[in-house]
């Protein structure tokens, strides 16, 4: 699975961790054997959804660390809910995920 | 006086006739008793943790990666990759004692019908060979995913590497031992110096890890490498550090390396795979 | 502008039902996400990162804003950043690296069922500060920390 979710909820709030396995590369770094730039090939956006609802978006830039990790909590959700995950790249591909909060 | 110290015990080590040359059992005693005196506040059991078992400001970043490491990712591809049939049919269990889980800390072990020492990944690539499979490359990728896997269903489990009495299985050990004392490169290190004399000093900006629990927790996801690699990779790494150039993977040296290197470690658990810097 | 964030926010929600496309790798139309603020991560400075990201430069620096992150980082390709504080209505938050090529590294937007919190890993090319905006109710605060990045012994 290339985006991992641990959504665990306590005393009313709930707390999401996710990695994203994506090689995050800002574009600046060379092929240390053609001397050419390794393209830009990042994760633009993040989208976090309970129940399908958006409560959360991210914008991240290169610098973000390779193979990303997210933690981020929020109120109003109870086990058994659904947190999705979804990114896009500036290459235009992405990924989503589901999880249930325990 | 460290330096003192290490050329006399190197050349104690050269000079001592072959009869009175210490057991590896009575290395592997003074070896430990050594790194307990130096970090006298490190518990034995602390020491798979490496730096972070004796620098707290290094284990709090370490804690907070471990909250949800990218390992994770390779363990997930590990079990995948060990779970898929070969094209004959069979699954990597059938090459393993205890269908290959649980199992890390078997590794190296030296197999006397062959006269060599086999390490985890030599076995996982034979597996795949005899299994009319092309063998993966040693250092990083599906190997080291395996690896971690493999290495993950075997944490807690107690490291008991067993030198059997038969002189090609000493013979490696002390190969094994023999390039972790010697210097070499163009900055004429040993693994030792960094390891065991200065471990717990810094390098630059580095502090020396102590080479009790070395490698426990291999395979590695480094945060250098934004990946996961192997022992050997690491090894071919360090001796590239010293400027040295470095043996092959799975070569008779490095398997010999680590068949010494864990022995020293026998009593720790698996902690693999871990996050390193 | 919180009325229009809102409307992007409900008009997402589809985006559970494309799932299965999305797993299989076909283009996902930039809008349905949100609009994303390429002129931020393109600013070279400070102060343009934190006034495209949020609409002006102005911030106070806040006692109630906690940064967390380590005084010497142990590889600068990864440095685990936490963002929290007590403030209410906090809307967004951005995480800056002042010595960065493109200073801002990511940038939240939090419902108002959102806790005032965001943890992730950044990179940074070498010590400078890392700094934390958060705007709550129009206005900007922020709070900041130098991390010291450092050449390794190790060759690096």
């Amino acid at each position: 699975m290339a985006i991992k979710i641990r959504a665990k909820a306590k005393d009313g709030v709930t707390t999401v961790k996710t990695l994203m396995s994506h090689p995050m590369e800002t574009g600046l770094r060379k092929n240390s054997k053609t001397g050419e730039k390794i393209p830009a090939n990042h994760i633009t956006e993040v989208t976090a959804a309970h129940n399908g609802n958006v409560i959360m978006t991210a914008n991240w830039g290169g610098a973000i660390s390779k193979n990303p990790y997210l933690s981020f909590k929020f109120k109003g959700a109870a086990a058994g809910d659904k947190i999705t995950i979804t990114w896009v790249d500036n290459m235009g591909q992405g990924d989503s995920a589901e999880a249930a909060i325990k | 006086m460290k330096k003192l110290l290490t050329s006399v015990s190197i050349a104690l080590l050269l000079t001592l006739p072959l009869t009175t040359m210490a057991t590896p059992q009575q290395d592997l005693e003074a070896f430990q008793d050594y790194y307990q005196e130096r970090f006298p506040g490190t518990p034995f059991d602390d020491f798979i943790n490496g730096v972070y078992s004796i620098d707290p400001a290094s284990r709090e970043q370490w804690e907070e990666i471990e909250e949800f490491p990218p390992y994770e990712l390779s363990i997930s591809r590990g079990q995948e990759l060990f779970n898929k049939p070969f094209a004959n049919g069979k699954t990597y269990a059938s090459c393993f004692a205890s269908g290959g889980i649980g199992i890390r800390q078997n590794y190296p072990y030296f197999d006397t019908t062959r006269g060599e020492v086999i390490t985890l990944e030599l076995s996982i690539n034979e597996c795949r060979e005899a299994n009319g499979e092309k063998p993966l490359k040693w250092n990083k990728g599906p190997i080291a995913d395996i690896s971690a896997y493999m290495a993950y269903t075997s944490r807690g489990n107690v490291f008991d590497i067993k030198i059997p009495d038969d002189p090609r299985a000493i013979a490696a050990y002390e190969r094994g031992k023999k390039h972790f004392y010697q210097k070499r490169g163009q900055l004429n290190m040993a693994c030792a110096d960094c390891h065991k004399f200065y471990a717990g000093n810094m390098v630059r900006a580095d502090l020396l890890s102590p080479a009790l629990g070395h490698l426990s927790h291999f395979p590695v996801y480094r945060s250098k490498w934004g990946g996961m690699g192997t022992t050997h990779r690491r090894y071919g790494g360090c001796n590239k550090q010293v400027r040295a150039k470095p043996y092959k993977s799975q070569s008779a040296e490095y398997r010999a390396l680590e068949y010494f290197h864990t022995y020293m470690s026998n009593g720790l658990a698996v902690n693999g795979p871990g996050a390193r810097k | 502008m919180n009325l229009l964030r809102r409307k992007f926010l409900k008009t997402a929600t589809y985006v559970g039902a494309t799932a299965s496309a999305i797993g299989a790798g076909v283009l996902i139309p930039q809008r349905v996400l949100g609009a994303y603020n390429a002129a931020a991560f393109a600013a070279k400075d400070v102060n343009g990162a934190i006034s495209a990201s949020m609409g002006n430069d102005q911030h106070t620096a806040s006692d109630a804003i906690k940064l967390k992150a380590p005084d010497i980082a142990e590889n600068g390709a990864v440095v685990p950043i936490t963002v929290s504080s007590s403030m209410s209505n906090v809307e967004a938050i951005s995480i800056i690296a002042s010595a960065n090529p493109s200073p801002l590294t990511s940038s939240y937007q939090l419902s108002p069922a959102c806790e005032t919190f965001v943890s992730t890993r950044i990179k940074m090319v070498k010590t400078s500060n890392v700094i934390a905006v958060l705007k709550a109710d129009g206005k900007l605060y922020s709070a900041s920390k130098e991390v010291k990045v450092t050449i390794g012994g190790c060759g690096g």
